[in-house]
């Protein structure tokens, strides 16, 4: 089975019922999308699927192959990172940062559909994404400043 | 302390590869108040390294769970030797009695490290001056320090940290060194990013589940669902046919202090397989004695035990009984909270590597001393053959001072004779927890004819957490530590007591942040308010009046750090400032205040709530916290936002219930914690910095939390919330 992720093609060994997550992380080896729940309540392990956000816990393998995969290790292009990454860096958003990799794909995601989000597109787009630290003010706040970052360099 | 003059305690090395290497010994500094379960290591030290690069490496001796330790410990090295802050670097220790007391929990790290890291930084930088100076032929004096430069005063000439570094080496240690009193500070008290937060937002930050050591293979366990139990029998047979299942192993428990549930644990080539292989197990259990253990059960028992004097009395001034008995009106309150799961979002993992007798672990623990202790002893090895390496960790809170997931992995990895990683699924994290306890607390009060509280009477009841440690009570009994925050509330009340009743239970216990406060400032801090409504009186200006002293010093053991009734009437003060209290509010809109103090902090918070068709709305928190002289002001904003927000989480959404003996939840489908859209979209945060050594940020804003917003309710709606959970919809 091939799993295309953040434009490389990796060869893997998996029965089709293992999740997107634990084929990320234990056979491709990149360990930046996080276990959280494995039932999709937690949002720690979400990644893009040809752009959408989707909980690689619940994703079996066989469904993403054949699919453009991005993780958090590919959220950056060309050495610049997205401006989501700049703002939760700006704002020093991540406590522990465990569940931040999905934090991240969420509000990319976000991004791309409503590039200037409401509260409430911020909250029925993250709502998903549990964060045990706390960070829910700042996340908030640099989705808010993230999304004003890419309206200030399209200008 | 400003001056340490202890030089037979510093030594410099030259390091591998051409560095500078200070090791301060600690043990002139050591902090008094060490946690529980902490241990006393004869040789304590603090290493700070200058690469020939320029990068200055601090060895950070605590876990980093969140609470920014690997940046705040660094910034008291750096604002000493007057680094470069783009240059400092910080690597977790891996477990050694020469680092002292790594224990990481308690809100302890900055005040135990207070004065021997910025030792070590200052020393580090007088003797780079005077490597400088030795290499000019000029006046040390005429030197000065700045973005890792040593600077010539009387000339334009300037040499780098990393230059000097070896020459610094061969300098003579000095025999005292100053630090810089506040005014003189340029990186300590401004603003510091997290020095994680660059790899943790590129997803190359490593955790514990992160790890990958060669051959290694993967676990899941099958524990015990009900606590006390244990296998009577397997049949291995489907798991291992399962594809990737290499091997099937019973884990034999591990008694109190540890608490490894008995088990089975299936090995794998990956995670994936590990599970579903423990799927395919079939198991037979012996139930053991705590089967029949119900919250139900719980409930009613401690629902009794406060009806009645308590077993222990924890202290008693004046005659509260007969001032109670006299009282004309006789005001009541019982309060109840839940047991409560950590659910960190990493759960519980740890990888080992059992070889030629000896053992190496990589564990997101808080606890690496405790953790290497307790391996030794349950695999039968000596200590100097475990090795531990903190892992960053996703969340902690108290959950991973506890060595039961080391323990095991351990245990697994001996009986494979192979590297493996144990992986806890979240069900097991929350069903295998060591819960916060859930409590009964009866508060009985009767007002003077001034308003002001003549008796106070405060029964509670608790499964203890020290039960889940220790065979035999602590001196003073199992109360005084289940009593922080109630039997040594700071009202002065002329009649007072507080006594305490154990409940038995098979739930292992353990510290979730902050600990019993988070029950006892609940019960009192709501209490409070009853009496200020029934008095008629501001909550503000009721509370004020009666902060006073803390006359039972037990717990905590305040150390260097008196409690002082000016330090909580300040952020009482501040917080109602900053909120416009007392000042108009929009229509609907109610205030609730709460104050309290923590782990030797000082915290007030003001939530302004509005409740509308019965749901509520949380408008804004004000949270005022004093921890004395603040380290990273952007760090500690984000403790206290995150403590509120935990605060929150546990005062609208968390319980764990007990049915069978074993916890009732499954996943977060069953034990919810508090989501984006329903936590405060406005958090403001403020500091008193009173001129004393600091404390801490991680625990003091999460007890007033719960009393706080049920104040906040109990105004916009008359409805007084006695329960935790709250009883109450979010809009």
């Amino acid at each position: 089975m091939q799993l295309l992720v953040n434009g490389t093609a990796h060869e893997i060994d998996a029965p089709a019922d293992m999740p997107l997550l634990w084929a990320l992380r234990d056979l491709v080896g990149l360990t930046g999308t996080k276990f959280g729940c494995g039932i999709a309540m937690c949002g720690a392990c979400t990644v893009h699927l040809d752009g959408a956000p989707v909980r690689s816990c619940s994703v079996p393998v066989s469904v993403a192959a054949g699919k453009a995969i991005t993780t958090i290790e590919g959220l950056a292009r060309g050495g610049v990172d997205h401006a989501v990454q700049q703002a939760w860096q700006q704002l020093n958003v991540p406590q522990c940062g465990y569940c931040q990799a999905g934090q991240l794909m969420s509000a990319a995601a976000l991004l791309a559909k409503h590039p200037h989000p409401t509260d409430a597109d911020i909250d029925a787009a993250m709502a998903g994404n549990l964060c045990r630290c706390g960070t829910y003010v700042r996340i908030r706040q640099a989705v808010k400043l993230a999304a004003d970052m890419v309206a200030g360099g399209a200008k | 302390m400003s001056r340490v003059s202890r030089r037979d305690f510093i030594k410099v090395t030259a390091a591998v590869g051409g560095g500078l290497l200070v090791t301060i010994n600690l043990s002139a500094c050591r902090d008094k108040g060490a946690p529980a379960g902490a241990g006393k290591p004869a040789d304590p030290s603090v290493f700070v390294r200058i690469d020939p690069d320029n990068s200055i490496v601090v060895t950070i001796p605590k876990s980093e769970m969140g609470q920014g330790v690997r940046t705040s410990l660094a910034m008291l090295v750096a604002e000493e030797l007057d680094a470069d802050w783009s240059q400092m670097k910080a690597e977790l220790a891996t477990y050694d009695p020469k680092y002292g007391d790594m224990g990481t929990g308690g809100s302890s790290s900055v005040r135990q490290n207070w004065v021997p890291l910025r030792t070590a930084g200052a020393t580090l930088r007088a003797m780079l001056v005077a490597a400088a100076a030795k290499e000019w032929g000029v006046d040390p004096a005429e030197c000065t320090t700045d973005n890792s430069f040593v600077h010539h005063t009387k000339g334009d000439r300037k040499l780098h940290y990393g230059a000097l570094a070896a020459k610094a080496a061969a300098q003579p240690i000095p025999a005292g060194v100053r630090l810089k009193p506040k005014a003189e500070w340029k990186l300590m008290g401004k603003d510091r990013v997290g020095i994680d937060v660059g790899p943790i937002t590129h997803g190359t930050a490593q955790y514990g589940l992160d790890v990958k050591v060669p051959g290694m293979l993967y676990a899941s366990i099958e524990r015990t669902a009900v606590f006390g139990g244990t296998v009577k029998s397997f049949d291995k047979t489907a798991a291992l046919a399962v594809p990737g299942v290499k091997d099937v192993v019973e884990i034999k428990g591990v008694g109190i202090g540890v608490n490894v549930h008995p088990g089975v644990a299936v090995v794998a080539t990956n995670t994936w397989a590990a599970m579903k292989g423990r799927k395919a197990l079939t198991i037979q259990w012996e139930p053991g004695p705590h089967a029949g253990e119900s919250t139900e059960a719980y409930l009613a028992t401690m629902r009794g035990a406060v009806e009645k004097k308590g077993a222990e009395t924890v202290n008693t001034q004046g005659d509260p009984d007969g001032v109670l008995g006299k009282a004309g009106k006789v005001l009541s309150g019982v309060f109840e909270t839940p047991f409560l799961s950590h659910a960190t979002m990493e759960p519980m993992n740890c990888t080992a590597s059992f070889t030629n007798g000896a053992i190496e672990l990589w564990s997101p623990t808080q606890f690496p001393d405790m953790a290497t202790a307790e391996v030794a002893k349950a695999l039968g090895l000596k200590p100097d053959k475990v090795k531990v390496h903190t892992t960053l960790m996703g969340g902690g809170f108290g959950r991973r001072i506890n060595p039961d997931f080391s323990v095991e992995a351990a245990l697994v990895s001996k009986a494979i004779g192979q590297p493996v990683k144990v992986v806890w699924t979240r069900e097991d994290d929350l069903r295998h927890d060591f819960y916060r306890p859930c409590s009964v607390h009866r508060i009985d009060a009767s007002l003077g004819a001034d308003g002001m509280p003549e008796a106070w009477r405060h029964r509670i009841s608790t499964p203890s957490i020290d039960v889940s440690y220790q065979e035999k009570p602590p001196e003073g009994g199992w109360g005084p530590n289940e009593a922080d925050g109630s039997g040594n509330m700071a009202y002065r009340i002329p009649n007072r007591s507080c006594e305490y009743t154990l409940l038995e239970s098979g739930v292992p216990r353990g510290w979730w942040r902050a600990v019993s406060t988070t029950h006892g400032i609940f019960a009192v801090e709501s209490m409070i308010d009853d009496l200020a409504a029934a008095a008629g009186k501001d909550p503000v200006e009721y509370r004020l009046a009666l902060i006073d002293g803390v006359w039972w010093k037990q717990p905590p053991d305040f150390g260097e750090f008196p409690f002082r009734a000016d330090r909580l009437k300040g952020v009482l003060q501040l917080a109602a400032e900053k909120a416009g209290w007392g000042k108009p509010l929009p229509k609907g809109h109610a205030m609730g205040v709460s104050c309290g103090y923590d782990h030797l902090s000082y915290a007030a918070e003001v939530f302004e709530v509005s409740v509308v068709n019965d749901r509520l709305r949380i408008h804004r928190v004000v949270c005022a916290a004093d921890a004395g002289p603040v380290v990273n002001p952007n760090g500690a904003r984000s403790q206290l936002e995150g403590g509120i927000t935990m605060g929150l989480s546990a005062a609208l959404k968390e319980r764990i219930t007990i049915t069978g003996g074993g916890v009732a939840q499954r996943n977060f489908d069953s034990y919810s914690l508090l989501r984006i859209n329903e936590a405060p979209v406005v958090i403001e945060t403020y500091f008193v910095e009173t001129d004393t050594a600091p404390t801490g940020f991680g625990e003091p804003a999460v007890p007033p939390v719960a009393a706080g917003l049920a104040n906040a309710i109990f105004k916009a709606t008359g409805k007084r919330l006695r329960t935790l959970p709250l009883d109450i919809k979010m809009a």
